[in-house]
């Protein structure tokens, strides 16, 4: 299987993103999205390792007139795998969610993750109820799912296989509370996102 | 009192759920908790999200919370312990963040499984950076949960509810199962 170059995946991905919502993983996909250019509609996790899917889900069921795109890796996803069967259930129609999958820990060492061997998280996210499920292995398919990241009317998940050379560090923002609060003036306005 | 429906506790909780304006419920699903859980769902004001494991509920809450929407995670003592390292994102990014847990493996536990997690749950939750609040009769679970509420929003703190098993009842394997 071929695989994509992280950096350039994302980039298309976030290309021309207009009001996307943005969530990541801890690690390399918070770098890669920082690459593409820092947002207040980015929210990076530095950890709680699991839960990106489950923070796109709520900001997703909270907003549901924007979309909201999540961008994890193969571990992070592994960590938070029930969070599918939830996402499975509920049916949000404007969540996205992309696995950049390198099949690799790659924060620890690259160490192999269970998807370099028998797991498809692809197939767990269609077993698991979400119908439009892609497994993306060329660049040529980026400009098809970033168009549907932003025109789907039903939840979406693409695993893009990716290689598993590191890249550069692009650190994003990580103190908390100016991460949470810059996203809620960016959702809410200044006003509101002082009160609740 | 309890009523034919179930406790009249937990209709006051859904009564301030409604008043405080809770827009999200996630749960695990404890006997403890049924009655609240039916009146959430019947509630076209409240969307109820079913979880496969309680930390789904914490990230769930920290991006209902960017999103401007309050929420509450309902689950049992012996969830708990799975919450420990999700609950670091809204103590980091000083999130208010609450949840009613129903007490197990204290007052009349048949299960011995359930006792050390529901010994742990207080230190658990305290250590963790959760103020910790407790019922033990129905009389004390409004005020309680009322303060609990506007402290989580008003003063942003992350915040625990428990409702006493001996307020619960301990469950009965001996009679049905449930």
């Amino acid at each position: 299987m071929t695989t994509l170059p992280r950096r350039e995946a994302v980039r298309r991905l976030l290309a021309d993103r207009g009001d996307l919502v943005v969530t990541t993983g801890l690690g390399a996909s918070a770098y890669d999205v920082a690459a593409a250019g820092d947002s207040p509609l980015d929210f990076p996790l530095w950890g709680a390792m699991g839960g990106a899917a489950m923070v796109g889900l709520g900001l997703a069921i909270a907003q549901p007139k924007r979309t909201v795109l999540v961008i994890t890796g193969d571990g992070e996803m592994l960590m938070g795998i029930g969070s599918f069967a939830t996402i499975g259930l509920e049916q949000p129609a404007n969540l996205r969610i992309v696995v950049l999958d390198n099949e690799r820990f790659g924060e620890t060492g690259n160490q192999k993750t269970h998807t370099a061997a028998r797991t498809d998280l692809a197939a767990v996210a269609t077993a698991c109820g979400i119908g439009d499920v892609r497994t993306i292995t060329s660049l040529g398919q980026m400009d098809q799912l970033r168009n549907d990241v932003h025109r789907a009317t039903a939840p979406l998940v693409a695993v893009i296989k990716i290689g598993a050379e590191p890249e550069s560090k692009a650190l994003p923002p990580r103190d908390g509370p100016f991460l949470a609060h810059r996203t809620r003036v960016a959702l809410l306005g200044a006003a509101q996102a002082l009160e609740d | 009192m309890t009523t034919a429906l179930g406790p009249s506790w937990a209709d006051e909780i859904h009564g301030l759920f409604r008043t405080h304006r809770i827009g999200l419920v996630s749960l695990v699903p404890d006997a403890g908790h049924q009655r609240l859980i039916e009146l959430c769902q019947a509630d076209p004001a409240i969307r109820t999200v079913t979880l496969t494991t309680e930390e789904e509920g914490i990230a769930l809450a920290a991006g209902a919370y960017l999103g401007g929407v309050r929420s509450a995670l309902l689950i049992q003592s012996s969830g708990v312990g799975n919450c420990i390292n999700m609950l670091s994102l809204p103590t980091v990014c000083q999130m208010p963040f609450f949840t009613i847990v129903t007490m197990r493996g204290e007052w009349g536990e048949f299960n011995p499984w359930q006792v050390p997690m529901g010994s742990s749950t207080p230190a658990v939750l305290a250590a963790s950076g959760v103020t910790v609040f407790r019922a033990d009769s129905a009389a004390e679970v409004a005020p309680t949960v009322e303060g609990a509420l506007q402290l989580a929003w008003q003063s942003r703190r992350r915040v625990a509810v428990l409702l006493s098993q001996r307020l619960l009842g301990a469950k009965r394997f001996t009679e049905a199962a449930r």
